[in-house]
């Protein structure tokens, strides 16, 4: 039992350290500790700095209760596994879907949902593609708006509630990984649900659809009708500001 | 005559081994129980976990068969499928052969028997609790890392049981050196702690919901890190552990080389952390970021195929038992898909490969040939290896193995083939520009989206193949273990590390 099939004149350095480190089972486990860490360390800290971390931009401003509330059914519904929210910066997906995403779109994106595949088109500037109302019958019936359709029809959506108290947890919560809202109390959240789901509620009433204000349908509407329209806005002014500043430099 | 790169030395690596010196040696009982458990968990979720695949699958194909429901959804059903065949198939039969191989390469029992059970019980109360929260809807929405946060803190406290028992262990071992299985069992418990802590942490709105403490991009790279890194050390360097203890056992052949296994394992857990990136490659994360992302990804080719070579060439000698011995039959084809799919990774990985690839089903396909064809086929080895000899008993029907065999090779092929080509497909369609007008040549989504249907379909055919050696498999092994004891079976008692 003394021949462990590693002597011999063969052997090299290396080998003949590491087979003392098979013995030492603490040192082991320490040194593959440190080299699973190293990569993480240098990719992910750098994020949190000034430098790389995201852009903050005026223009980006933070979901809205009652978008809160459409993300979270847009969450529990699993809608990022089919459709992305990310435009490559390539001539096809600014063709198909609009300006390429930048990264201080995604500002107050927790959690991030860019997605990894995409069953159905990508949805960062769906906002304000298509009217509420197209929204409601595309989740009561996807092949009623867009014959061939592979998703499934959403139509709980339509008669299930949101619950001020719940968006009020989230609002919370998401105040405390430090994003700015100034609501507090129930009262308060439920009136800003109240206002802009009166606003879809309208909105919908104009294309023939009854609904309420507190139904998961209007949230996420609210929520789709959001997506993009920020970075779009601030990008927008960006271009505008940058053609008027080449118009200068022309005139001189 | 030139000498080989990696020489295979004789006589083999863990067939004898250095006994400490600084204990009296016992001669140890290894507790089997807790292995024929896992054993149990492993078939009963891995059918469980298929089947739900093979229900996404068709939902795809045929939307009706979400059935109108809200707990039935694909959006529902998807995460429920992809923890219960990575966690609740992958976990358990990775517990399974860890318990198994430890006992004997340490040639002592289990540190506490006690947290043994907890392991056990713990882990299967997060499966069902999965189960549970997964279809009613309840997720933090990050992929594989889906579980709400209470669960999140469950998974935390069962690994560190898990470790505890596993360095427990380590540290009462009565062999001196740590075979190399041992290495890559280590590199697992210490890498899915830190990534699954690192990318659960969040703060809690109510009981079901949370909200990550990372935004946007930032929470993307955590995210991927975790998710690339849990194929990386969930489903590679653990599997890679087994394959060092049971191919060489199944092939009665000492493994090819140990100087390729240093090198490959210190390589591997070294590079894999930093592939994550390539995930995220043309996205408005920092350059830099995407590009180390890339190259180590390329880089990762290196001891990914170190690995392979070192289990193929220590058939070498065997090679004729692969007609007869359908384990040997599932080792070989894993070990195959392994190198296909982690030289397929890293092609994928450079940018503009993955351009065309992103978003698209050549992914799912790439993911499944390393999950049906690596983690799949060298678990179905190792267990048709183990039934006979953790009951003492033949297996009840050994050609079902090969039946089995069979189909989940030919349903591989389909799987992989069929998303392979709808993935170009797609991609292709989705960039084409029509030179004449300067626009999209495909304008119309859904029109590529149909396209794929009979891809799709080839898919469902496929999984359902897969599915049925699964089925086939669960059943030869009820069948066995209520089968009479075969007394002085064929099978040899397994010998205690030899």
């Amino acid at each position: 039992m003394t021949n462990n099939g590693m002597e011999g004149p063969e052997q090299k350095a290396y080998e003949q350290l590491h087979r003392k480190l098979e013995g030492k089972g603490l040192l082991f486990i320490l040194l593959t500790t440190v080299a699973i860490s190293i990569g993480g360390l240098v990719e992910i800290v750098p994020m949190f700095t000034a430098s790389y971390g995201p852009e903050v931009h005026a223009g980006v401003t933070p979901y809205t209760p009652l978008e809160v509330a459409g993300r979270d059914i847009y969450i529990r519904e699993g809608c990022y596994l089919c459709h992305s929210q990310w435009i490559r910066p390539t001539r096809a997906e600014v063709l198909r879907y609009g300006e390429w995403t930048r990264a201080f779109e995604y500002r107050y994106d927790r959690p991030f949902l860019m997605g990894s595949r995409r069953m159905g088109p990508d949805l960062q500037r769906v906002g304000g593609k298509y009217p509420d109302g197209w929204h409601y019958e595309h989740m009561r019936d996807p092949r009623s708006t867009s014959p061939g359709s592979v998703m499934p029809p959403y139509a709980w959506l339509i008669d299930a509630r949101v619950d001020p108290a719940d968006v009020t947890a989230s609002i919370r919560a998401l105040k405390r990984t430090g994003i700015p809202y100034d609501l507090n109390e129930v009262s308060e959240v439920e009136a800003s649900l109240q206002a802009q789901g009166a606003q879809v509620v309208t909105n919908l009433a104009g294309a023939g659809i009854e609904s309420t204000w507190d139904t998961e349908i209007v949230a996420l509407i609210a929520y789709l009708q959001r997506l993009g329209r920020d970075g779009s806005a601030v990008l927008s002014e960006d271009d505008a500001s940058a053609s008027s500043g080449a118009g200068e430099e022309g005139d001189r | 005559m030139t000498r080989p790169l990696f020489p295979p030395r004789s006589p083999p690596r863990g067939a004898t081994c250095t006994l400490r010196t600084d204990r009296p040696v016992n001669q140890p009982r290894y507790d089997d129980k807790i292995v024929k458990m896992f054993l149990g968990a492993t078939i009963l979720w891995g059918a469980v976990g298929m089947l739900v695949g093979v229900i996404i699958a068709l939902q795809i194909a045929y939307w009706p068969a979400n059935l109108g429901l809200p707990w039935t959804t694909f959006g529902r059903l998807r995460p429920l499928h992809t923890n219960a065949v990575i966690f609740a198939f992958g976990g358990n039969v990775l517990f399974t052969g860890i318990y198994y191989s430890t006992q004997r390469l340490l040639k002592t029992r289990m540190w506490s028997d006690a947290l043994s059970k907890l392991h056990f019980w713990g882990w299967q109360l997060i499966i069902v609790l999965a189960a549970v929260t997964l279809p009613l809807g309840l997720t933090q929405s990050k992929e594989y890392a889906e579980l709400i946060w209470p669960i999140d803190v469950l998974i935390t406290i069962v690994w560190v049981i898990f470790g505890a028992n596993l360095f427990g262990t380590i540290a009462i071992r009565q062999v001196k050196h740590l075979y190399v299985a041992i290495w890559f069992y280590i590199s697992f418990v210490i890498t899915i702690a830190v990534l699954h802590i690192v990318n659960s942490l969040a703060i809690p709105a109510t009981l079901l919901r949370s909200y990550p403490i990372y935004s946007g991009l930032t929470d993307g790279l955590v995210q991927w890190s975790y998710g690339h890194n849990a194929v990386g050390f969930f489903l590679t360097t653990p599997f890679l552990g087994l394959m060092y203890y049971f191919l060489p056992k199944a092939a009665e052949r000492p493994v090819y080389s140990y100087r390729l296994s240093i090198i490959h394992f210190w390589g591997l857990v070294f590079l894999y952390i930093w592939a994550g990136p390539h995930h995220l490659l043309y996205s408005a994360l920092p350059d830099w970021a995407q590009t180390v992302g890339m190259i180590f990804s390329i880089m990762l080719l290196a001891p990914s195929w170190g690995g392979m070579l070192n289990g193929l060439l220590t058939l070498k000698g065997a090679w004729e038992r692969l007609r007869t011995d359908p384990v040997l039959k599932f080792m070989v084809v894993a070990i195959s898909f392994y190198g296909m799919s982690t030289f397929e990774g890293p092609m994928m990985s450079i940018r503009s490969v993955n351009g065309l690839a992103h978003f698209t089903n050549w992914v799912i396909g790439h993911v499944h040939s390393g999950a049906l064809g690596w983690v799949g086929m060298i678990s179905f080895g190792m267990i048709y290896w183990l039934i006979p000899r953790l009951y003492q008993k033949e297996l009840w029907n050994a050609k079902w193995a090969t039946y089995h065999f069979w189909l989940a090779t030919i349903g591989i092929v389909l799987y992989t083939l069929s998303m392979w080509m709808a993935g170009l497909m797609e991609g292709l369609q989705w960039r084409a520009i029509d030179q004449q007008t300067g626009l999209l040549q495909y304008p119309a989504f859904l029109d590529i989206v149909n396209r794929l249907m009979p891809y799709y379909w080839i898919r469902v055919v496929g999984g359902t193949l897969y599915l049925v050696g699964m089925v086939m498999l669960a059943i030869n092994y009820v069948k066995t273990i209520r089968g009479p004891e075969t007394a002085a079976a064929a099978v040899p008692s397994p010998a205690p590390a030899d």
